[in-house]
């Protein structure tokens, strides 16, 4: 089980930059969850953090616990047992987790040589399965290739299987169906619904996609949580404006749009509720203050149309 | 007809010439018309960008012959021709120069179309895509993928093109900021007749922008 709890981030550059703002989230094992919002609402940014991969100007408070256990607290030595063996990261651009020197096969099995010391040619035998479960490809042959000279969709699968070689049980996705065309996307989702016995935290702007893998969805606005709730309540009745805006803008339902462009971090609304430059309910209370985490109906939701 | 292309094939040699060549493009035709948006549907690979950056005048085509307003054009494309067909490519960050604030880049088709620049002249241009004067100051890697595209898009409307080829322009944005470029671009065309090449993996995206769409597989298309 991950429990985020009160995560924030901020960097201490030139720019006060608030990347994310105190973040409440659980994920049980063996469920799928899905971070949606537009960029640099701060779902990557919340990934790095849980995983201790921020660069040393990122400031992070609060706890992220994998099964009790405080991964911000973790020293250098104590991460390089966890990643890939406890918990294991996608990150985004397909092409970005694998080394293009080296062959897809031995990168696959390399977290099983590295945490469980299983030889060489065992670890790229076992690859070998793993990438044929993932349907990356059915042969020998398609193990000894390199990256480049796999297709995107092919790459991204060939990374979950990696992600789960030595028997990880959470993976931390980040946008991995970015760049990719319909079919491919429908081959990743496929490989993350054969994922039974693995939890998965995964962001994505791509709300099909989150619907297709994810049974419950968190979403994101301006460094924020907005709403949180099953997928099927999220598509179905979505509460916080923002995501009613998010559903409406879907190329399915008309792209329709609201006036104006997402605003810079530094435009929104001080004080009060970030979405309320945009928002079609604002009201005098939203531009003064910023509206706590409410239960409705299931959801958790941040909109003071639903506090009282 | 704003732009034809009649029997266009492109293809590659094989580098060590043991295998047979790779033809990206089999004996393509298209044509656009003023004011029209037609879509160009296809999976990665099938050759739809390169035929979008052969109608832009980036890349010569093996074989066959590019028509506009009915005169001939030959490879590499210029003068004018070439700044009445721009291109706005999926990934933004390609268009501008990392080294340098995004002004300079910004300023770069006044010199080109020899237009009067000024600051005013150039919030003016950002301005109707929600970008302000710090936006000019800072670097490509400063902005939101999404601030970045509609720079890149405000770039090219300087050079006021009749034709924009549109490379999957909101394939790596949210779906907030799809629709906003896609509303905008609808009323842009509204006012100038421009005419779009719109090309997507997104079978419902094409189906809501474009008046009609071409599918591509394999270097080939079919209406």
């Amino acid at each position: 089980m991950l429990e985020i709890k009160d995560i924030s981030v901020h960097f201490a550059s030139n720019h006060f930059v608030q990347a994310v703002e105190h973040i409440d989230l659980s994920v049980k094992d063996t469920e799928k969850v899905a971070i949606v919002g537009e960029t640099g609402s701060g779902k990557s940014i919340l990934l790095l953090a849980i995983l201790g991969l921020l660069p040393e100007n990122a400031v992070v408070t609060g706890q992220a616990l994998l099964d009790g256990r405080d991964l911000l607290k973790l020293k250098r030595k104590e991460w390089d047992k966890i990643r890939g063996a406890k918990i294991s990261y996608i990150p985004q651009g397909s092409g970005n987790g694998m080394n293009p020197l080296l062959r897809v096969g031995f990168q696959v099995g390399e977290p099983l040589m590295e945490h469980k010391k299983v030889p060489k040619k065992k670890a790229f035998q076992k690859s070998i399965e793993l990438m044929r479960q993932f349907h990356v490809g059915d042969e020998e042959m398609v193990a000894r290739q390199y990256p480049h000279t796999y297709s995107g969709g092919m790459r991204q699968r060939a990374m979950i299987a990696m992600g789960i070689a030595a028997g990880s049980r959470m993976i931390l996705a980040d946008e991995p169906t970015k760049g990719l065309d319909e079919k491919r996307i429908q081959m990743v989702a496929e490989s993350f619904q054969m994922l039974k016995e693995e939890t998965l935290l995964c962001v994505t702007h791509d709300l099909n996609f989150a619907k297709e893998i994810a049974q419950w969805i968190c979403v994101m606005y301006a460094a924020n949580q907005v709403e949180y709730a099953a997928a099927e309540e999220i598509f179905q009745n979505p509460l916080h404006p923002y995501t009613q805006d998010m559903l409406l803008a879907m190329p399915e339902n008309g792209l329709q749009a609201g006036e104006g462009f997402a605003l810079s971090h530094d435009e929104y609304e001080k004080g009060g509720c970030k979405y309320a430059p945009r928002c079609r309910f604002c009201e005098t209370r939203c531009k003064r203050e910023q509206p706590p985490m409410a239960e409705c109906g299931g959801h958790k939701v941040r909109c003071w149309k639903y506090v009282d | 007809m704003l732009i034809r292309a009649e029997q266009i094939t492109k293809k590659y040699r094989s580098r060590t010439g043991d295998q047979k060549a790779f033809y990206a493009l089999k004996e393509v035709s298209i044509a656009i018309e003023k004011g029209e948006t037609v879509g160009l549907l296809g999976e990665s690979g099938s050759g739809k960008s390169t035929l979008g950056q052969i109608l832009s005048g980036l890349l010569k085509p093996s074989s066959g012959e590019l028509f506009y307003h009915d005169q001939k054009i030959s490879f590499p494309m210029k003068g004018e021709t070439r700044k009445k067909i721009q291109i706005l490519f999926q990934h933004p960050e390609v268009s501008f120069n990392p080294m340098l604030p995004l002004k300079k880049s910004m300023i770069e088709p006044y010199r080109v179309c020899k237009k009067p620049y000024s600051q005013e002249i150039l919030l003016e241009a950002i301005r109707k895509f929600g970008l302000h004067e710090e936006h000019l100051e800072r670097k490509p890697q400063e902005l939101s993928g999404g601030e970045l595209q509609r720079a890149a898009l405000a770039r090219v409307l300087v050079m006021e093109p009749e034709l924009i080829v549109l490379d999957e322009p909101t394939s790596m944005l949210d779906v907030i900021s799809q629709a906003q470029i896609v509303r905008f671009l609808k009323e842009y065309q509204k006012e100038h007749q421009t005419a779009y090449l719109f090309i997507t993996h997104n079978r419902k995206l094409a189906e809501q922008t474009c008046d009609r769409i071409c599918e591509i597989h394999e270097g080939k298309i079919r209406v």
